[in-house]
C-alpha cells in the first residue's frame, strides 16, 4: 500500500537535511510502529507523508498503492485516502468543529464523485462515531480544538480519523499528553479501524501505546533513516535496552 | 485647523470641486428647505470652497486624500429605474429612498414619522440644517449642500419596537444625499438597518444619521454598505447615547471604491454602553475608511470597540478610532482592538488608535494586528481533504464571523454571513 523509497527530505526554509535515505513498505492490514528517538525525524516523515509544504524532498518518492504521491498536495493526498492523526492538533477559532467535519466529509466525498451527504445523515453518522469515543456532541459544537484538553484533542483527531475511513492512516505520537483511560479509548477507536484493507502506521517515542495498538511490524528510525526492523518484539527490546544500544548495534 | 483656515488656497480647484460648486448652483433652487435651510447649504458651499476638499494634510483626514481620491461628481439623474430591494431580514419596516428621493415610507405603531424633506421646508417644528463646523467635516458639508431626503424617526418612550427597521439608500448612479434624524425615547428598543445599495454605475451618495439614545433606551443599529464597485459614499453618523442607554453598532463595509464612514459617539449619560463593531471587507482598488471619534463624558460608562478587515487587490482600508475621556468620566471602561486579514501584498490597511485619558480611574487598551492566513490552520484543513480554495475561505471567513455572531440574533447572523461568503467567492 505504502513503499517509501530512498526519500531525502529537507526543511525548505533553511535547507536543513532531517529524512536521510528512508526505505520503508506498509502492506495493507498492516499496522506498523515507528520508533525513534527525539530528533530521529518521526514527526517530519508524518508531514512529509501529508504533504506539508514547510518539507522539501530532494530524492527518492513515495509510492501510495503504486502511485508517486509526491505531486499531491495534502487536500488531494486526504482524498486520496491518507489521513494523518497530529501530534499537536491545531485550535482554529471561529471554525466550528462541527461545520469542518461536515465540510471535509463532504469535500473529499466530492473529490472522489460521490453524492454528498445530507445534513441528517451527517448528523447520524458524526453522533455514532462520537458515542464511541466518549466524545459530547456539546463539544463539537465549540471552535475547532479551542480550549479542548490534550485528550479531548487526540480523541477528536480519532473521531475525525473514524468519520472520514481513511486507506492508511498516519498516527504522530498519539499517545503523547494522555492519560492511560484517555489512552485505551483512542488505542480501541484505532484497532475498530483495523481491516485488510487498511494500514496504520503508530509513530511513537515510548513501547507503551503498543501494548494497546499491537503492531504487526516495528521499524527504528534513527537520524532520518530506517536502522532496524522487527516484530513487536522488537518494541519491547528498545524499551529494554533503549535506543542508544539498539542503534549502536544497528550501525 | 485654524491654520488650514486661513492659508490661501495653493492650487486652483480640482475638477470635482468645480463641479461640485457648479452644481450646486444649478441645483440649489430644486433642493427642499426653509430660507433657514438655503443658508445652511450656501455656507456649506462656502466652506467646501474656502477649505477646500481635505488632503492627508487634514489631521483627520490623513489617511484619505479627498481631494485626491473624490475624482469624480456625477451629474444628477432624474431618470432613475432603481426599485426597492427585498429588506435584510423579511419582516423588516421598509423605508426606501431612491438617489435620495422617498420612494416608501412604513408606518410603525409607537413612532412619530416625518420626510426629512418637508422637515426642513417647515417654519414651525421643522429640522434645521447646520453649516459644517470646520474643513474636518466634509462629509457633513456635502451632505448639508445637497441633501433631499431622508427619515425622521422618533420612538416614544418605553415602546418596545418589535420587527427591525431599515432604512434603504438606494441608487442607480448620479448623487444620492440623505439624512435620517431618529431618537429613540427614554426605555424603548429598537433595532435598526442602514443600508446604502444600488448599481455599479458611478454616484456620489452621502448620508449623515444623527441618532439620540435617551434614558434607559436599548438599541442595535447595523450600518450595511453594500454599493457598486463605482459608488463613492461618505457617510457620518452622530450618535448621542443618554444615562444607562444601551447601542451595539455594527459597521459591514463590503462595497464600494471610496468610503469613508465616520462615527461622532459620546456617552452623555451614566451607565451608558456602546458596542462598536466593524467589518470591512475590501478589494481591488477600493479605499475603505472608517473613522471612530468616541467621548466618555461622565462617570461609569463604557465601551468595546472591535474591527476586522479583510484586504484584498489593491485595496486599502483604515481605521482610525479616537477614544476621549473626559476629567469627569472617572471608572471608563474602553477596550478596542483592531484586526486585519492581509491576503494580498499589494493591499494594506492604517490603523490608528488614539486614547485622550483626562481622568486617573479608568481602564482603557488597544491593540492593532495586521496578519496573513495562518499556515498551519491551513495546512491542517487540506490535510482532511479541504481544498485550499475551501480552506482559505473558511479561515477567513471564521476571522470575520466571529464578531458576527456576537450579535445574538440568528437572521440577521445568517444574512450577513451569506452575504460575506458572496464576497470571499467574488474576491477571495
Amino acid at each position: 500500500m505504502l513503499e517509501i523509497k530512498n526519500l531525502h527530505a529537507r526543511i525548505a526554509e533553511d535547507g536543513t537535511e532531517i529524512i536521510n535515505g528512508l526505505n520503508l513498505t506498509v502492506k495493507a492490514g498492516e499496522v506498523a510502529a515507528i520508533m525513534g528517538p527525539n530528533g530521529s525525524g518521526k514527526s517530519t516523515l508524518s508531514y512529509v507523508l501529508a504533504g506539508r509544504d514547510d518539507y522539501e524532498v530532494t530524492e527518492g518518492d513515495i509510492f501510495y498503492n503504486g502511485e508517486s504521491i509526491l505531486d499531491m498536495d495534502p487536500a488531494e493526498r486526504a482524498s486520496a485516502g491518507l489521513f494523518l492523526a497530529f501530534q499537536y492538533p491545531m485550535e482554529i477559532p471561529g471554525v466550528a468543529t462541527m461545520q469542518f467535519l461536515k465540510v471535509a466529509l463532504n469535500e473529499q466525498r466530492k473529490a472522489r464523485g460521490e453524492e454528498e451527504l445530507t445534513t441528517p445523515d451527517f448528523i447520524k453518522k458524526v453522533r455514532e462515531a462520537a458515542g464511541t469515543l466518549g466524545v459530547e456532541m456539546e463539544m463539537l459544537k465549540r471552535p475547532l480544538n479551542v480550549g479542548f484538553s490534550g485528550g479531548e484533542k487526540k480523541r477528536a483527531e480519532i473521531l475525525q480519523m473514524k468519520l472520514l475511513e481513511p486507506k492508511l492512516c498516519v498516527l504522530d505520537e498519539t499517545d503523547s499528553g494522555l492519560d492511560i483511560d484517555a489512552l485505551k479509548i483512542v488505542a480501541d477507536g484505532v484497532n475498530a479501524l483495523r481491516s485488510p484493507d487498511r494500514a496504520v502506521i503508530v509513530i511513537t517515542h515510548y513501547q507503551r501505546l503498543l501494548e494497546y495498538i499491537v503492531p504487526d511490524t516495528v521499524h527504528v528510525l534513527s537520524k532520518g533513516r530506517i536502522v532496524k526492523t522487527g516484530d513487536k518484539s522488537l518494541a519491547l527490546e528498545l524499551e529494554a535496552k533503549g535506543y542508544a544500544d539498539i542503534i549502536a548495534e544497528a550501525a | 485647523m485654524a491654520a488650514t483656515m486661513t492659508k490661501p488656497a495653493e492650487a486652483p480647484l480640482t475638477a470635482t470641486e468645480t463641479a461640485l460648486v457648479a452644481q450646486f448652483g444649478d441645483r440649489s433652487s430644486h433642493l427642499p428647505g426653509n430660507a433657514d435651510a438655503v443658508m445652511a447649504r450656501d455656507k456649506a458651499v462656502q466652506a467646501i470652497k474656502a477649505h477646500r476638499l481635505p488632503t492627508r494634510k487634514v489631521e483627520a483626514w490623513h489617511y484619505t486624500d479627498l481631494r485626491r481620491l473624490l475624482n469624480q461628481f456625477p451629474d444628477w439623474r432624474s431618470d432613475v429605474a432603481a426599485g426597492a430591494a427585498d429588506p435584510l431580514l423579511e419582516d423588516a419596516h421598509r423605508f426606501v429612498l431612491v438617489n435620495g428621493q422617498m420612494a416608501e415610507r412604513a408606518q410603525i405603531e409607537g413612532c412619530q414619522i416625518e420626510s426629512v424633506a418637508d422637515a426642513l421646508r417647515a417654519d414651525v417644528g421643522g429640522v434645521a440644517l447646520e453649516a459644517p463646523a470646520d474643513a474636518d467635516d466634509a462629509v457633513g458639508a456635502i451632505n448639508t449642500a445637497f441633501v433631499t431626503d431622508g427619515v425622521r424617526l422618533s420612538i416614544a418612550e418605553g415602546a418596545h419596537i418589535e420587527r427591525p427597521i431599515e432604512f434603504q439608500s438606494i441608487h442607480d448612479g448620479g448623487q444620492a444625499h440623505t439624512r435620517n434624524l431618529i431618537t429613540v425615547g427614554a426605555g424603548a428598543k429598537a433595532s435598526f438597518i442602514d443600508r446604502h445599495l444600488g448599481s455599479d454605475e458611478a454616484v456620489l451618495a452621502s448620508n449623515v444619521t444623527e441618532l439620540t439614545v435617551r434614558e434607559g433606551a436599548e438599541i442595535r443599529w447595523i450600518i450595511v454598505q453594500e454599493q457598486g464597485a463605482a459608488a463613492s459614499h461618505l457617510g457620518k453618523l452622530t450618535l448621542t447615547l443618554e444615562k444607562d442607554a444601551k447601542a451595539t453598532l455594527f459597521i459591514a463595509n463590503y462595497g464600494g471604491k471610496l468610503v469613508r464612514q465616520e462615527v461622532h459617539a459620546a456617552a452623555t449619560g451614566e451607565g451608558a454602553d456602546l458596542t462598536f463593531r466593524a467589518i470591512n471587507l475590501i478589494g481591488e482598488r477600493t479605499h475603505c475608511d472608517v473613522t471612530l471619534e468616541l467621548d466618555h463624558l461622565v462617570a461609569d460608562t463604557t465601551s468595546t470597540e472591535t474591527v476586522r478587515n479583510v484586504v484584498t487587490g489593491k485595496a486599502q482600508g483604515v481605521f482610525q478610532g479616537q477614544i476621549r475621556v473626559a476629567q469627569a468620566a472617572q471608572k471608563t471602561d474602553a477596550q478596542m482592538a483592531c484586526n486585519t486579514l492581509l491576503l494580498s501584498d499589494e493591499g494594506g490597511f492604517a490603523t490608528k488608535p488614539e486614547l485622550e485619558i483626562f481622568a486617573d480611574d479608568v481602564v482603557c487598551a488597544h491593540g492593532a494586528t495586521v496578519a496573513e492566513i495562518d499556515e498551519d490552520h491551513l495546512f491542517y484543513l487540506m490535510a482532511r481533504g479541504i481544498s485550499a480554495k475551501t480552506a482559505r475561505g473558511l479561515l477567513i471567513e471564521a476571522f470575520v464571523d466571529e464578531i458576527v455572531e456576537e450579535l445574538d440574533d440568528d437572521a440577521l447572523i445568517e444574512a450577513l454571513e451569506i452575504r460575506i461568503a458572496d464576497w470571499l467567492e467574488a474576491h477571495g
